[in-house]
């Protein structure tokens, strides 16, 4: 009796009967984090996903699926660990994410899945990118990974650059029988995973798991190589034999201000703060030979995610003041909720409504401050944000010695430069929805193609442009079966559409 | 067989060597003007290096380096023939435009000795008469001087105390050359910023065009961390993919010079603290994964 109203309750969950709080999830205190680069974030326990797997209420037509960009089912995972059915919840989370570990970390979800949950109208939203990497991590840490088993097709495809895009790209072609080399310029794959996102938020080890997963699915990762200088796009399908190639090289060309005072030495784009952090290991140097001496006091420009990476990891190596310097308000800040929060934590200090006009140097070319101007909002602009407008007479110093500016990125150029691929006025490779570009056979996709965007939404296109490289290569999509054409009616109770019948004389 | 390997060797001078480095694809790839990024081992630094020379038959391209800091001392010790490098990444860098000068001066100094080979060796076979000046400190640092006069019309040896060539700097050997020929209608220099814009003022009343190839600091060479960044006629150029080339009467070798000293502090202690360790006989074990 008993177990059937439990029964009965459980098929009846509503907005009343789930855990009502969102599951918090351990991080490392703010004190004790910023002297070290392990991970802040970490994770929720078994016990802690079930409950909060508990407080989605697997709505029979699911916006979460709709809001994510490579369209997990989400209720379908959750439901799998509702029946403690680990295995079966990574499953379905592989069918269309390769990365899980990766995306549950770094996805903007409050803007996406998360952000249209229903329980997120009336209480705080399923925390589903928390679930998705305890799933992720899980994986890693058991070992799973899904091999499909496919019969080499002989088609051999070439992905240039080793981020999310070509990854995800590789995977899917990976998986449909192709011969798959990613091609890298710097020394270890995983490209802004690598380079850009720092170790407390993304950890090496899961990038170098979800790499050795592609491995296992067959993929080669081939390093140290500089595609456009050293092999055009065009020879790569004229002379080395790849019968398709994509694009995913990305938006990693950094903006300056334009305000004099730019080249001062302690001025600097926040992708060389972080590269040489990160990917060159600078935090460990003089183990590592890469340098970079950190200000005592750092203004960081811009307010996206990068420049909460950029704050943070100036934190972490040593910096007495970070400071986070934006024109508009916390308001439009572009960066993940949760990274603004950990940022602020952390002590950084977040100066609103302020733009640099000039570095001012300090007499041996080094940086000694900042002139700043406040700003306030104005009229909506093109992106539909408030236009910051600068105050009149509001000019004032700001003091610092080392400023970073992470203001965004622009279109790589060297591919562009180095074939006669067309390209749009901004410099970004054009390709139609399909994502096929000018030269037939050669597709692109993420940041080269639309822009600085996210993680997701770059693996997103990476396997929009495996669908349709998969029907350039005239294989078969297993998603996507042929739609049957209108019944005609039979003759001799054989379908029309069968030919291959003879007919024979009975009796 | 792993990737990158050291074929040959020769060491010109204490602090100059050559390494020959087994590259079939960059090879072929490879222009004059170009420049790759090497790394001795995980650990290092990645240092762009202008490619002196590159065999296509032989399948090898040629780095001349000085061991001036950390990383390139390092790299004397270690890079023996048949051992390999972790990373080596190029060609990189626009190529040099190899135009239709009729008569050039190739000017190279210090670092720049070498990379000014290629682009000699360019122009005499597109057809021009080619005058080269290189400038040592003293006899002993000249290298490839048989291989200069291979390509060149005119050679100019200028050194420090006039122990080879002339006594002076490159900029008397321009002078000289200018004196001599009123046609000269292209310069190229490369060597050190300070070199390159006293070679750049030198052919400046001339008006002669002068090409000149910038050096600085930078971390990946593809166009991502802006590093690079230099002034070229009031436009901020990023020198790892709109140069290495550059008009050198535009170039702001001030600011170059400025941004070039931006690691000098750290660069030094890295220095002092490697030979440190060498003399303790505390090398670090050198971490050399093979082939990824």
């Amino acid at each position: 009796m008993q177990k059937e109203l439990e029964q009965q309750m459980a098929k009846k969950k509503t907005i009343r009967t789930i855990p009502q709080d969102r599951t918090p999830v351990r991080e490392q205190a703010p004190a004790e984090r910023v002297r070290n680069f392990t991970e802040v974030n970490l994770g929720y326990s078994l016990a802690e996903a079930k409950r909060e797997a508990e407080r989605c209420l697997l709505c029979a037509e699911p916006k979460c699926i709709a809001g994510c960009p490579v369209g997990i089912d989400i209720p379908g995972f959750i439901d799998k660990l509702n029946t403690k059915d680990l295995r079966g919840a990574y499953d379905v989370i592989a069918r269309t994410n390769l990365l899980p570990a990766v995306c549950g970390r770094v996805c903007p979800q409050e803007n996406q899945c998360e952000g249209v949950c229903v329980v997120g109208e009336t209480l705080e939203s399923v925390a589903i990118g928390r679930l998705e990497r305890f799933v992720g991590d899980l994986a890693i840490e058991k070992g799973w990974v899904n091999v499909p088993y496919s019969e080499p097709n002989g088609f051999k495809v070439g992905i240039v650059g080793s981020g999310p895009a070509g990854m995800a790209c590789a995977a899917d072609m990976a998986k449909a029988g192709c011969d798959v080399t990613v091609f890298e310029a710097f020394h270890q794959p995983g490209g802004v995973l690598r380079y850009g996102i720092p170790d407390f938020r993304l950890p090496n080890s899961v990038i170098d798991a979800e790499i050795a997963n592609l491995e296992k699915l067959g993929v080669k990762f081939q390093n140290n190589t500089l595609v456009g200088r050293l092999f055009t796009i065009e020879q790569m399908i004229d002379e080395l034999g790849f019968h398709t190639v994509f694009i995913g090289t990305g938006a990693g060309y950094p903006t300056m201000l334009g305000i004099p005072g730019d080249s001062l030495n302690g001025v600097l784009s926040a992708n060389e703060l972080l590269t040489r952090c990160n990917l060159m290991r600078a935090k460990e140097f003089p183990d590592f030979d890469t340098p970079l001496p950190i200000g005592r006091r750092v203004a960081v420009i811009g307010s996206g995610n990068t420049a909460m990476d950029a704050t943070r990891v100036c934190r972490r190596l040593g910096a007495e003041k970070v400071y986070c310097v934006y024109r508009r308000t916390q308001a439009e800040s572009p960066a993940r909720a949760e990274e603004l929060h950990h940022a602020m934590q952390e002590g950084v200090e977040f100066h609103w409504l302020t733009a640099p006009v000039e570095v001012l140097d300090d007499g041996n070319g080094a940086v000694r401050g900042m002139r700043c101007v406040r700003m306030e909002l104005g009229e909506p602009d093109a992106s539909g944000r408030r236009r910051p407008v600068p105050v009149p007479g509001s000019e004032h110093e700001f003091e610092c010695d080392m400023v970073v500016y992470a203001i965004g990125t622009n279109a790589n150029p060297i591919i562009g430069q180095t074939s006669r691929l067309q390209l749009n006025k901004w410099g970004y490779i054009s390709a139609n929805d399909e994502l096929e570009t000018s030269i037939s056979g050669v597709f692109a996709g993420g940041d080269i193609v639309t822009g600085a965007a996210t993680v997701i939404e770059a693996m997103g296109a990476g396997r929009r442009a495996a669908v349709a490289m998969k029907a350039f290569l005239g294989l078969r999509e297993p998603a996507a079966a042929p739609v049957l054409a209108p019944q005609t009616p039979a003759l001799f109770g054989i379908d029309r559409r069968e030919r291959n019948f003879v007919r024979v004389r009975a009796g | 067989m792993s990737e990158f390997e050291i074929v040959a060797r020769e060491d010109f001078s204490d602090v100059t060597y050559m390494l020959e480095i087994r590259h079939p694809l960059m090879a072929k790839a490879a222009r004059p003007g170009q420049f790759v990024i090497a790394m001795l081992n995980e650990h290092s630094e990645r240092i762009p290096l202008t490619i002196a020379d590159f065999d296509r038959d032989k399948g090898t391209i040629t780095l001349v380096i000085q061991a001036v800091g950390k990383s390139t001392r390092e790299m004397q010790q270690e890079c023996r023939v048949g051992t390999s490098l972790y990373g080596l990444v190029g060609p990189m860098g626009m190529p040099s435009e190899i135009g239709h000068a009729k008569k050039a001066i190739c000017v190279g100094g210090g670092l720049g000795v070498a990379p000014i080979y290629p682009q000699a060796r360019a122009l005499k076979e597109s057809g021009a008469y080619v005058i080269g000046i290189v400038g040592f400190r003293n006899k002993d640092l000249v290298f490839w001087d048989e291989k200069f006069r291979a390509v060149c019309d005119e050679f100019i040896v200028c050194t420090d105390d006039g122990s080879a060539g002339i006594k002076g700097f490159v900029t008397d050997g321009i002078r000289l050359a200018l004196e001599k020929h009123d046609d000269i209608d292209e310069a190229i220099a490369i060597g050190p910023p300070v070199m390159m814009k006293a070679a750049a003022e030198a052919t400046r009343p001339r008006k002669i065009r002068t090409m000149v190839s910038l050096n600085p600091v930078m971390v990946d060479g593809t166009g991502m961390c802006g590093g690079c960044r230099v002034n070229v006629g009031d436009k901020v150029k990023f020198a790892c993919v709109d140069g290495p080339d550059f008009d050198g009467h535009l170039v702001d070798f001030d600011d170059l010079m400025t941004r070039l000293r931006r690691y000098k502090e750290v660069e030094k202690t890295a220095a002092e603290r490697w030979s440190e360790n060498c003399r303790m006989g505390q090398v670090r074990e050198v971490v050399r994964p093979g082939a990824n």
